[in-house]
C-alpha cells in the first residue's frame, strides 16, 4: 500500500496555489491535512500526478470570530478549531461535532475546510456548514467567490468547484440571542463514521432580555444528519415546533422524528440496514431535542458527553 | 535463601526494549533489500487465461517479474497438506503463485521483485491478466447446496467428513424426558495482528546457503518445508524468528506462498529479498476463521443433566485446507466441556468455498464448540425454568481425571486432568455478584434501563505435544544462555522461561537470557500455537535446566570434595549445604567444565589444559562426557492437559437504540500453578478483548462475488479501547499431573468463552434467544422487531415479562 | 497494454527535503510520494515507528509533529519539512534509561509483542501533558484512537495514569529547576 508517483508542489502564498492549479488542477489534487485523501493515495484508488501541498502557504490559517461569523482558514485544523474558546462560545456545534470526527491524531492533522471539501456525506463539518447556514470562500486565478452548501454540495463526494478552485476558508454563522445547538451520533466504534447522527439549531423567543420568569417558547427548528442523506440536506421543522413552550418539547417530538424519518434517504450497508439508520436517526433526534430543550446555554454537551451511549458503561 | 521466581509477578525484560524503539520486527530488518510485491487475484473463482508482464519489466528499478512457470522444480508444486487426517477426504493446497486457476480474491497470481516496494507496486499495477470468470461458491449454505463446485474434479465442496461417538446417542436421545434442537450460527473473524506477515531470505552464493527471518509461529517448520521445497540440504537453511508483532494462529500455516516465492526468488537472484505484508493483503490473501452453522440435538432430565447430546455442524474452510481439519477437530472434542455427557455424537463437513482459508485463530475451533454447548445449556435451563448456574452445577465433572472418549488433535484420548469446576463456579458467582443481579435488574429496569446478565464456561486442550526442547549453556562469565526452539509474539517467554531456570538452576535472574525461534541455536521444536509454549517449553527448559545443575554439583563435588547431593546453589553460588564456607560460583563451574589448549582471558586461562592436575590415566574429557557446562533436554507429554475457565458478562441493550454495551466482564479462569500471575492476566485481557470483538464487531462481510467488502481497519471493526470493558478476574490454581511444573495452558483461554457469554447476557436482556453471534446493533434491531412480529419467540421463563414480550419502546414507533 | 510502456511510466519525482527529527536536521533526497513513516524507517533508520495498516486507523505509527500526535503513514516526508518531528526514539532511545512513559507501560504490563506500543506512546506522552491528572474515562478515550490486538487496553489505560503519577513526582522533584532541563528529564 504505497502512493504511485507523484510530484509534491509547496507553495508559499496563495497566488502561487492558483498559479499551480491552474496549470495541474485536472492532473493534480489540493492537498491540506491529508486525512481522508492519503488513505486513498496509498491503497491507489486514485493517482494524481501533482499534490499541492497548501500547508506551507501563508494566509490561510486564519480562525477568528469576526462579529457573528466563525472564519475558519483553510489550514486550520480540526483539533484547534474543536478547542478554540471563541468559535465554542459564538457555535457550540462545531466542538460539539468535532468531536466526533475520527480521533484525535487525525484531527490533529486533518482541516476541516479539507473535510467540507471531501463532501463526504458520512463526514460531520460538510453537515453543520450547512445546517449553520454557512459558505465557503473560493478562489482562482479567474477570480473569486462564494458558495453555499446548496450550491458547493452536488452529490456524495463531489461538489461544484472547478479544478483550478480553491476554498481558502469556511465561514459558519454564530448562533442568534435565543438558539441552541447540539450534535449527536452513534459509530459503533468510537471515531468511526456514525450509523447515523444529528445536528440541530433550535430557535427560541428567549433573547437574552429579563423575561421575568416567563418560559421561553420555540420559534422554530432545523435538522441536518450525517450518513443519512447523500448530501448535506437540511430539514425545516418549524411547523412542527413554533409556539410550544420549552418545557413542552415532548408533545411535539413525535412530529418531529416522523418528519425527519420521512426526509432522509438512508442505505444499507454492512453496518447497518436502511430500515435501521432511519430509525436511529429518529431516536438520536428526539434525545437530542430533548436535550437542547434542557439546557440553558447556547448548546453543546458536556465535553464529549453524548446521550447515544450508557452511562456507568465502566 | 532466594525467593521462588515461579509464581512472581515480575517485570518482563523484554520491555525496556520494545518500549525504547529497540525492538527488531521483520520489517525493520535487511534495510536497503530488494522489495517483492504480489499480484493478487482480484476474482474469487477464475480460470486465469493469460498474463502479459511486459509494462511491469518495463518499469525501471524493477528486477525480476515472475509467473508460476518461473518457480523451479518442487516449489511449483502444490504447497504442502501440512497435517493430513483421516477425516479429509479431498485434500487441496493452492501454490506458490496460481498457475491457471484461482479459488479465492488475493490469491498470488505474479511475484514482482523491485528496488523498492514503492516501485514493485507499481510494476505489479502494470500487469495485465486476463480471467475466465466461474461463479464462486460463498458461505456455508451455498457451498452445502453443492450447485457449483469450488474444485474441479469434485462432486461436492466436502473437504473432510467425520463422526465421533462416545456412548449410545440415539437410545439416549428416546430415552431423554425432554429434547430441544438448537441451531446456531458464527461468522468469520481473523486473528489479525497488528504486524502481518512477512519473509526477508538471504542467499549466499559463497556457500550456498539460505537464511531466512519470517514472522512465523514455528521456524523450525518453516526451515524443513523450505529446505524440502527448494531441494537443497536442510543444513544450509536456517530460519530465525525476530520479534513478531502478534500472530494469534494466523503465523502457524507454513510455508506461506510468499515465504516460498521469495526464498526462491533470493536464491535465483543471488541476494536479499523482502516481502512485508501490508493490511490488504493481510485481509484477503492470509486466513480467517470461525464461521460454522450447527445443529444440536439435546436430550436431559428433569434437573437439566445431559443425558445425549448430538451434535452436527458445517465449517466453511474456505479455498484451501494446508493446515488441515485442525479447527473444526478442536470444535468436535470441546463440545462436552466441563460437563460429565455420557452420549455424546459429533458429526462434521469441513467445507470448500471461494473466500481466504480458514486456519486457526486463538482458541482454533473451541470457541465454536462452547458457543454451541452454552447456548444449548442455557435453552436447558430456560425450558425448565431453571437457573443456569444450577443447570451447569448439575452437570459438572466432578472427578479427575475424566476420560472424555473422543480423539484429539495430538491423536490422544481427550481427558480432563484437573480442576474444581463447582469451587470455579462459586468464585465466578461471588465476582460477579450472581445472586444479587435479579435487585440490579429492577433498579435498571425502573431507570428504564435494560441489562443482562450471561455465562460461558468451557475447557481447553492446551499443551499439545509431540514435544519441545530446551537448551542451556552456562558461560564462563556465569552468564546463562536459554534457548529454546519455538517462537515469541508476545508471549514473555523471555521472562517467564527465566524465571523457570533460575529457580531450577539456583541462579539470579538477570544473569539468564532467553532466546527463542533461531534454528541455529535449536533445530527441534513444533512451534508456539495452542497454548503450548509455557507449558512445553516451560517444562522442557526446567527439566533442561535440572540437568545443567547436574553437572555442576558434579564438578563442583570433585573441586570442593563433597558429594553433589550435599550441595546446593542458591543465587549461582554452590555451597555445601549448611557450609557456606566451602563454595565456588557457577561461573567458576563452567570454567573448570571447559579444559581448553588457548588462554585468551582471564577464566580461559584458570581452564587451560596445564592449569589444573589431572590424574595422569584419565583424559581431559572422561568418556561419556562433555566439555562446557551445557545441556539440552526435551519434554514431551503423553497427552494435552486441559485447563478451564468461567466467565460472566453484565451488558445493557439500549431500549432504543438497540445498541450493546458490556458493563462487567468477570474471569475465573484455572491454568494450574501460574508461573506469572502478571502475565497470564495480560493473557486473559487480551483474550477477552478478542473475544468481545468477536461477539459484537468483527466480522468478515463477503459480498456474492466472493469480494471482501470490509478488508480495512476502517471497515474490519476491531475494538478501540473504547469498547473493550474492564475486565475482572479471578484464578483457581488446580495443578495438572501431565507434567512436572504442573501448569495448564493460558494463551487462547481469554477468547473461547467470550461470544457464548456476551451472548447469554444479551439474550437475558432481551428475553428471546440469541443464536448468532456476532450481534450489532441493526442485527439486534432487526431480532426485536421479528420478536415483535412474532417470529422470534420469546423466552419460556420471560413470557409475560413485559421487556421481553413487547416490542422495543419507542416515541417514534417501529418502520 | 504493450502500449502502455515507458512514454507512459511517470519518471520518479524526487526533492532534497529538510527533516528535523528528535531534534536533529536532516538533508534527505527523497521521492516526492514517500511517506514520512517510510523516510523514518528507511533513510533515517528510525524503526520504533512501526507501519500496522498504512490507512491511518491502527496508530502504530503515530509520531508527534510539533508535539501532537499524528500519522506518519498519512503525511508525506516532504510535507513535514518546517516542522519539528518526534518519534518513540525521541521520547527515549535508552533500554537502560526509558522516560516517564515507557517506564509506566513496563510497570503496567502494558504491552505484550509490543508491535503497537510505540504509537501509544507518542500519543500518552502528549495526552499527559495536556492533562496531567486524567480520569479512567478521560485516560481510556485518550488511547482509543490507537489499535492493540494483544493487551485488552486494560493496562494500557493503567500506563495512562501511571505516566501521569511519575510525571507528577518528576514535576515535583524538578520544580525548582528551569523548565528546559525538567523538559529534557523526560
Amino acid at each position: 500500500m504505497k502512493p504511485s508517483p507523484l510530484r509534491i508542489h509547496r507553495p508559499k502564498t496563495i497566488e502561487e496555489i492558483l498559479e499551480l492549479l491552474s496549470v495541474h488542477g485536472t492532473s493534480g489534487k489540493i492537498i491540506a491535512g491529508g486525512q481522508s485523501l492519503v488513505p486513498v493515495l496509498n491503497m491507489r484508488l486514485a493517482a494524481p500526478r501533482n499534490l499541492i501541498d497548501i500547508t506551507s502557504a501563508a494566509g490561510l490559517d486564519e480562525l477568528e470570530v469576526v462579529g457573528d461569523e466563525i472564519r475558519v482558514g483553510a489550514l486550520v485544523s480540526h483539533r484547534r478549531l474543536e478547542r478554540d474558546p471563541a468559535t465554542t462560545s459564538a457555535n457550540p456545534i462545531l466542538a460539539d461535532a468535532l468531536r466526533h470526527v475520527a480521533h484525535p491524531a487525525i484531527r490533529n492533522r486533518g482541516t476541516t475546510v479539507g473535510s467540507i471539501a471531501h463532501a463526504d456525506p458520512n463526514g460531520e463539518m460538510p453537515m453543520i456548514l450547512a445546517l449553520t447556514g454557512g459558505w465557503v470562500e473560493v478562489r482562482s486565478v479567474r477570480g473569486a467567490r462564494s458558495l453555499t452548501t446548496e450550491s458547493l454540495n452536488v452529490g456524495p463526494l463531489e461538489t461544484c468547484l472547478e479544478p483550478d478552485e480553491l476554498i481558502t476558508s469556511a465561514v459558519f454563522p454564530a448562533l442568534r440571542p435565543g438558539q441552541r445547538a447540539g450534535f449527536d451520533e452513534l459509530a459503533r466504534r468510537s471515531g468511526d463514521y456514525g450509523l447515523a447522527g444529528v445536528g440541530m439549531i433550535l430557535s427560541t423567543d428567549d433573547n437574552g432580555v429579563d423575561r421575568a420568569g416567563a418560559e421561553a417558547t420555540i420559534t422554530g427548528l432545523k435538522a441536518g444528519f450525517v450518513s443519512v442523506t447523500d448530501i448535506p440536506d437540511i430539514i425545516e421543522l418549524d411547523e412542527f415546533v413554533a409556539g410550544t413552550p420549552l418545557s413542552q418539547v415532548s408533545t411535539i417530538l413525535d412530529d418531529v422524528i416522523s418528519a425527519i424519518k420521512g426526509f432522509i434517504d438512508p442505505g444499507g450497508d454492512i453496518h447497518a440496514s436502511a430500515d435501521y439508520r432511519r430509525h436511529l436517526t429518529g431516536v438520536i433526534a428526539g434525545r437530542l431535542l430533548k436535550r437542547l430543550s434542557r439546557q440553558r446555554d447556547g448548546g453543546g454537551s458536556p465535553a464529549g458527553g453524548s446521550e447515544m451511549r450508557q452511562e456507568g458503561a465502566r | 535463601m532466594t525467593t521462588r521466581m515461579f509464581g512472581q509477578k515480575i517485570k518482563r525484560r523484554e520491555d525496556p526494549r520494545l518500549v525504547t524503539g529497540n525492538g527488531r520486527y521483520l520489517d525493520d530488518l535487511a534495510n536497503g533489500s530488494v522489495a517483492a510485491a504480489f499480484v493478487r487475484s482480484p476474482h474469487a473463482h477464475a480460470d486465469i487465461i493469460d498474463i502479459d508482464v511486459t509494462g511491469a519489466i518495463d518499469v525501471e528499478g524493477v528486477i525480476a517479474v515472475w509467473t508460476h512457470e518461473d518457480l523451479p522444480g518442487q516449489a511449483a508444486d502444490r504447497l504442502p497438506m501440512l497435517i493430513p487426517h483421516p477425516s479429509i477426504v479431498a485434500p487441496h493446497t493452492g501454490f506458490a503463485l496460481a498457475p491457471d486457476h484461482v479459488n479465492f480474491v488475493g490469491e498470488p497470481i505474479v511475484m514482482v521483485v523491485a528496488r523498492d516496494r514503492y516501485i514493485a507496486e507499481d510494476a505489479a499495477g502494470r500487469i495485465e491478466i486476463e480471467f475466465d470468470l466461474l461463479e464462486p461458491i460463498v458461505g456455508v449454505e451455498q457451498s452445502r447446496a453443492g450447485e457449483r463446485i469450488v474444485h474441479q474434479g469434485m462432486s461436492d465442496n466436502v473437504s473432510a467428513h467425520y463422526v465421533q461417538e462416545v456412548g449410545d446417542v440415539d437410545s439416549g436421545l428416546e430415552n431423554a424426558p425432554h429434547v430441544l434442537d438448537v441451531e446456531l450460527e458464527f461468522e468469520r473473524s481473523a486473528c489479525m495482528p497488528m504486524e502481518g506477515k512477512g519473509v526477508i531470505a538471504a542467499w549466499n552464493r559463497e556457500d550456498e546457503s539460505l537464511q531466512v527471518h519470517s514472522s512465523t509461529q514455528t521456524s523450525t517448520g518453516l526451515r524443513a518445508a523450505l529446505a524440502a521445497r527448494l531441494e537443497i540440504p536442510l543444513t544450509r537453511v536456517e530460519v530465525i524468528t525476530p520479534d513478531v508483532g502478534g500472530a494469534f494462529g494466523v503465523k502457524i500455516n507454513h510455508p506461506w506462498p510468499e515465504e516460498l516465492a521469495v526464498a526462491c526468488a533470493a536464491r535465483a537472484l543471488e541476494t536479499t529479498v523482502k516481502w512485508t505484508e501490508d493490511r490488504r493483503e493481510h485481509f484477503i490473501s492470509s486466513a480467517h476463521e470461525r464461521a460454522q452453522t450447527q445443529t444440536v440435538r439435546v436430550g436431559f432430565d428433569d434437573d437439566g443433566r445431559i443425558c445425549s447430546l448430538d451434535v452436527k455442524f458445517w465449517h466453511d474452510n474456505g479455498a484451501y485446507i494446508p493446515y488441515g481439519v485442525i479447527v473444526p477437530l478442536n470444535t468436535s472434542t470441546h463440545v462436552m466441556g466441563p460437563y460429565n455427557i455420557a452420549n455424546y455424537r459429533v458429526e462434521y463437513w469441513s467445507l470448500y468455498t471461494n473466500t481466504v482459508m480458514v486456519t486457526p485463530y486463538r482458541g482454533a475451533g473451541r470457541a465454536h464448540a462452547v458457543f454451541m454447548m452454552e447456548r444449548t445449556v442455557d435453552a436447558i435451563a430456560d425450558e425448565l425454568g431453571m437457573d443456569r448456574t444450577q443447570v451447569r452445577l448439575n452437570n459438572f465433572v466432578r472427578e479427575f481425571p475424566h476420560p472424555m472418549g473422543v480423539t484429539m488433535q495430538d491423536g490422544a484420548e481427550g481427558c480432563l486432568d484437573s480442576g474444581d469446576f463447582v469451587t470455579s463456579l462459586d468464585k465466578l458467582k461471588e465476582l460477579v455478584g450472581w445472586d444479587d443481579f435479579e435487585a440490579y435488574r429492577d433498579q435498571a429496569r425502573a431507570e428504564g434501563r435494560r441489562v443482562g446478565l450471561g455465562i460461558g464456561c468451557y475447557v481447553e486442550s492446551t499443551g499439545a505435544g509431540p514435544y519441545e526442547g530446551g537448551h542451556i549453556e552456562v558461560e564462563t562469565s556465569g552468564r546463562v544462555n536459554v534457548w529454546t526452539g519455538l517462537t515469541t509474539h508476545g508471549q514473555a517467554h523471555a521472562t517467564v522461561f527465566a524465571q523457570i531456570v533460575a529457580d531450577a538452576l539456583g541462579v539470579p535472574m538477570d544473569s539468564v537470557h532467553v532466546a527463542t525461534g533461531d534454528t541455529r541455536k535449536l533445530s527441534y521444536s513444533v512451534g508456539t500455537w495452542g497454548s503450548r509454549g509455557a507449558v512445553m517449553a516451560g517444562n522442557a527448559l526446567h527439566l533442561t535446566a535440572q540437568k545443567v545443575k547436574a553437572k555442576a554439583l558434579k564438578i563442583a563435588g570433585e573441586s570442593l570434595e563433597a558429594d553433589p547431593e550435599d550441595l546446593e546453589i542458591v543465587d549461582g553460588i554452590i555451597s555445601v549445604k549448611g557450609d557456606p564456607s566451602s563454595s565456588m560460583p557457577l561461573a567458576a563451574v563452567s570454567v573448570l567444565s571447559n579444559p581448553l589448549r588457548y588462554a585468551f582471558d582471564e577464566s580461559a586461562r584458570a581452564a587451560t589444559q596445564f592449569a589444573k592436575e589431572t590424574a595422569a590415566e584419565e583424559p581431559s574429557v572422561k568418556a561419556g562426557e562433555q566439555p562446557g557446562l551445557e545441556e539440552q533436554e526435551f519434554f514431551s507429554p503423553l497427552r494435552s492437559t486441559v485447563a478451564n475457565g468461567m466467565h460472566a458478562a453484565i451488558v445493557e441493550t439500549d431500549p432504543e437504540t438497540a445498541d450493546i454495551t458490556v458493563l462487567r466482564y468477570c474471569v475465573v479462569h484455572d491454568c494450574g500453578p501460574m508461573i506469572n500471575p502478571m502475565v497470564v492476566e495480560g493473557q486473559v485481557h487480551g483474550g477477552v478483548a478478542q473475544g468481545v470483538g468477536g461477539a459484537l464487531y468483527e466480522r468478515m462481510a463477503y459480498d456474492e462475488d466472493g469480494q471482501l467488502l470490509n478488508a480495512s481497519f476502517m471497515d474490519f471493526l476491531m475494538p478501540f479501547a473504547s469498547e473493550i470493558p474492564h475486565i475482572e478476574t479471578d484464578h483457581l490454581e488446580t495443578p495438572s499431573p501431565l507434567n512436572p511444573l504442573g501448569i495448564k495452558g493460558a494463551g487462547e483461554a481469554g477468547t473461547i468463552p467470550t461470544a457464548t457469554t456476551i451472548a447469554s447476557a444479551i439474550e437475558d436482556a432481551e428475553g428471546f434467544p440469541i443464536r448468532a453471534m456476532p450481534l450489532d446493533p441493526s442485527s439486534l434491531w432487526e431480532l426485536r422487531n421479528q420478536h415483535a412480529a412474532g417470529a422470534v419467540p420469546s423466552l419460556k421463563s420471560r413470557r409475560g415479562d413485559s421487556a421481553a414480550s413487547s416490542p422495543a419502546p419507542s416515541n417514534s414507533g417501529l418502520q | 497494454m504493450n502500449q502502455m510502456t515507458s512514454n507512459e511510466t511517470m519518471a520518479e519525482p524526487t526533492s532534497t527535503i529538510r527533516l528535523s527529527v528528535n531534534g536533529r536536521d536532516h538533508v534527505l533526497e527523497v521521492p516526492d510520494r514517500k511517506l514520512l513513516s517510510d523516510v523514518l524507517r528507511q533513510d533515517l533508520s528510525l524503526t520504533g515507528t512501526h507501519v500496522g495498516c498504512e490507512h491511518g486507523v491502527c496508530g502504530a505509527c503515530t509520531v508527534q509533529l510539533d508535539g501532537d500526535p499524528i500519522r506518519s503513514c498519512l503525511i508525506f516526508a516532504a510535507s513535514a519539512q518546517d516542522h519539528e518531528v518526534t518519534t518513540v526514539e525521541g521520547i527515549g532511545d535508552d533500554p537502560e534509561n526509558p522516560s516517564d512513559v515507557q517506564q509506566a507501560f513496563i510497570d503496567s504490563h502494558g504491552l505484550q509483542c509490543g508491535f503497537c506500543t510505540p504509537g501509544f506512546i507518542t500519543t500518552i506522552d502528549a495526552f499527559v501533558d495536556e492533562n496531567p491528572d486524567p480520569t479512567e474515562e478521560e485516560a481510556r478515550e485518550a488511547i482509543s484512537g490507537n489499535l492493540c490486538r494483544c493487551t485488552g487496553y486494560q493496562n494500557i489505560v493503567k500506563a495512562v495514569h501511571r505516566t501521569a503519577e511519575l510525571r507528577a513526582a518528576c514535576g515535583k522533584q524538578h520544580s525548582e529547576t528551569d523548565e528546559e532541563a525538567s523538559e529534557a528529564n523526560r
